[in-house]
């Protein structure tokens, strides 16, 4: 996994750079303007990161309420390791039940677990339903934003996408494709047994999992197949009804600009006796896959995320390269924390430099999650455990031995700034320097002065 | 080991608790729990019907006043006829006993099928902050109505619309004591963002929610 090759190629996709900077005026603007209409959004910020506090604080013992108490409503727990257990658990589960056909709302654990994958490969057919994870099934291709998943896309290539793969007559007004998405995804909504949904939070008192959507289409995979499968992470839980008021109020306006999405919908347990719709069968699945170890580690604030996506609709990084440079589930500055931290951080060598540190991630963060300052530490990480290259590593050596050699310092930064004043010429800048072509190949670099700052320092000691 | 028990022992070593979680904290959390304190509201000075209202349209659903329940068949086949919408409705068993005959609609109550293209359905309450229905999953108030119709048309009484969530989930306490299966909130029609970031009505759930309060 590498970011820098990938990031070069989506610099040179125009249809790729033409969707960002629609994306970018989208997003930002409309939260922005959502925020503006709560006076008191940072309280309501500092709320919500007590709130996301108090549950990694008593992740145990929240974890063992939920279950006590989604038992006693008739749901079953079950707890994953890792992706791949998290997979096995899933596809026993559609064994146990003789399922044939899976319908799926959008869940990023189900992504890093490849649950589609597992299903599939024992004959189970699986059907994504949000409209983005649609499109992205149909392309085979994976989602490039946690919640704006197509935003790499434009509607022609859509067009195509559809005509081909559905046989129609090619569309090019979007609600037009919306509706042929409608029409072609109803009929799997009403014949699937299975329906997978991932949780935005799950609720320690009252064993309850919940989804927030606009679509609609979760509410269909929650309500109407008679098995119901809810995927998430053990940091989700949170401790009340309560909490999640607060926490939605956060959500819905840093990810989309929403008060409210269309529809947070609740479910606890399987159905009552006498309804006439609902799961008959309800499974909830744990996975950890990396999150106890980085509840233990300095990082451990990342295990806050409510993954609204603010943090990377307002990165220059991803603003400018999109979310499918950064190799993994989790792309933009939250994916240059977990991704290392789930995968080894020698599974994703640049990561945490992806970054510019400018903290405009930091700034919207609805639960204050010092993006950055983790970002330095993973770098920090990266320089101890020798994972830098080794031209990197060799010129820091031999900085750090002159440095400590005043005069010898002197001597070669006095002739390093006169040689480079001298290449500045009249126009005082440089077009191209050795070694240095990384900058001097998109932009000049000012020359020096033609002394150091110390022979300037003393003049003006002397002076004085 | 089990996945379960390593994965807890795991969090517990973490914050170094030992094998057996220490009595006080499960105690402070288990008071949090119970007492489940509220977080500050955002701060605004509103009514509640208007900020309703209000809110509801931002959401983009349509709102219409009735006087009593007893108007209600009539103000959905006005609704109705004014969209060129069939009057046959799927409809929850609670409204069943309105005289929808006599508004010449024709309604089931079953669960609703692909075929359904009109919902009605009441509401356990709704929410004035961001003009949202709370819908509760129960025998006679099936939460497909709601969704898969392509029109949902919703009975409020004016006397259930409560400031925020909060109050909804005090309601839910006090009324029901725990949440049923289903517990929906509802904040207009259904709509994507996933094409160009252009908002369309209608994706997988209803096209239109129209509202129907009610005043008496």
């Amino acid at each position: 996994m590498y970011f820098k090759p990938r990031a070069s190629e989506k610099l040179a996709n125009p249809t790729l750079q033409r969707a960002l900077a629609n994306f970018k005026e989208r997003f930002v603007g409309a939260r922005t303007e959502a925020v503006a209409q709560v006076p008191n959004f940072e309280e309501l910020r500092e709320a919500a990161k007590a709130i996301r506090n108090r549950a990694l604080a008593n992740l145990d013992l929240l974890l063992e309420e939920f279950e006590r108490n989604a038992t006693a409503r008739g749901a079953r727990v079950h707890w994953a390791e890792d992706a791949e257990a998290a997979a096995r658990i899933i596809c026993e589960i559609a064994r146990t039940h003789g399922v044939k056909k899976v319908v799926k709302s959008k869940s990023m654990v189900s992504e890093e677990c490849n649950v589609n994958d597992a299903l599939e490969a024992q004959g189970v057919q699986v059907v994504e339903t949000d409209l983005g994870e649609y499109i992205l099934q149909l392309a085979k291709e994976p989602p490039s934003h946690i919640i704006a998943p197509v935003v790499h896309k434009s509607r022609d290539e859509i067009s195509d996408l559809f005509a081909e793969k559905h046989g129609t007559p090619r569309k090019t007004e979007i609600a037009a494709l919306c509706r042929e998405a409608r029409d072609v995804l109803r009929p799997h909504f009403l014949s699937a047994d299975m329906g997978i949904s991932g949780a935005n939070f799950i609720v320690a008192e009252t064993g309850t999992t919940l989804i927030v959507t606009n679509e609609g289409n979760g509410r269909m995979v929650t309500t109407l197949p008679r098995v119901h499968v809810a995927i998430t992470g053990i940091e989700k839980v949170v401790p009340t009804l309560e909490d999640v008021a607060l926490l939605l109020r956060v959500l819905t306006r840093s990810a989309t600009g929403q008060p409210i999405s269309n529809y947070v919908s609740f479910t606890t347990g399987v159905k009552g006796a006498g309804d006439l719709d609902g799961a008959e069968h309800f499974h909830i699945v744990l996975v950890d896959g990396g999150r106890s170890k980085l509840l233990g580690s300095d990082l451990w604030e990342a295990l806050r995320c409510i993954r609204c996506g603010a943090c990377m609709n307002h990165c220059p990084v991803y603003q400018t390269v999109g979310g499918h440079a950064y190799g993994w589930v989790y792309p933009g500055p939250i994916g240059s924390i977990v991704t290392p931290a789930y995968v080894g951080i020698e599974n994703a060598l640049d990561l945490p430099n992806a970054s510019t540190l400018c903290n405009q991630c930091g700034v919207v963060c609805p639960v204050k999650i010092p993006l950055p300052d983790l970002q330095r530490k993973l770098r920090e990480q990266q320089v101890d455990r020798g994972l830098r290259p080794w031209t990197e590593r060799a010129a820091l050596r031999l900085w750090a031995w002159v440095a400590q050699r005043p005069g010898l310092y002197a001597l070669g930064t006095g002739i390093a700034v006169r040689m480079l004043s001298a290449m500045g010429g009249k126009e005082r800048l440089l077009h191209s320097l050795p070694g240095a072509s990384g900058w001097t190949g998109g932009r000049d670099l000012p020359a020096p002065a033609g002394r150091t700052f110390r022979e300037l320092y003393r003049k003006r000691a002397v002076r004085q | 080991m089990s996945a379960r028990d390593s994965i807890l022992n795991r969090i517990r070593a973490v914050k170094a608790r030992g094998e057996a979680p220490a009595a006080a904290a499960r105690n402070e959390i288990g008071e949090y729990i119970r007492t489940h304190p509220e977080s500050p509201r955002p701060t605004g000075d509103w009514e509640l019907v208007p900020q309703f209202r209000r809110m509801a349209a931002a959401m983009s659903s349509t709102v219409d006043d009735v006087a009593a329940l007893g108007d209600v068949p009539g103000a959905v086949a006005m609704y109705l006829k004014g969209q060129s919408l069939p009057l046959e409705a799927v409809c929850w068993p609670q409204l069943a006993n309105l005289d929808w005959a006599a508004a010449g609609i024709r309604i089931h109550t079953g669960r609703a099928q692909g075929a359904d293209m009109v919902g009605v359905t009441g509401a356990f309450c709704a929410i004035a902050e961001t003009g949202t229905l709370l819908a509760l999953s129960g025998e006679d108030t099936p939460a497909s109505a709601s969704l898969v119709p392509e029109t949902h048309i919703a009975v409020v009484p004016v006397s259930r619309i409560v400031r925020g969530m909060e109050d909804a989930f005090a309601l839910v306490r006090a009324e029901r004591g725990q949440p049923p299966r289903a517990m929906n909130f509802i904040s207009g029609p259904s709509r994507t963002g996933d094409i160009e970031l252009n908002i369309t009505l209608g994706a997988h759930g209803p096209f239109r929610v129209h509202i129907l309060l009610v005043q008496g």
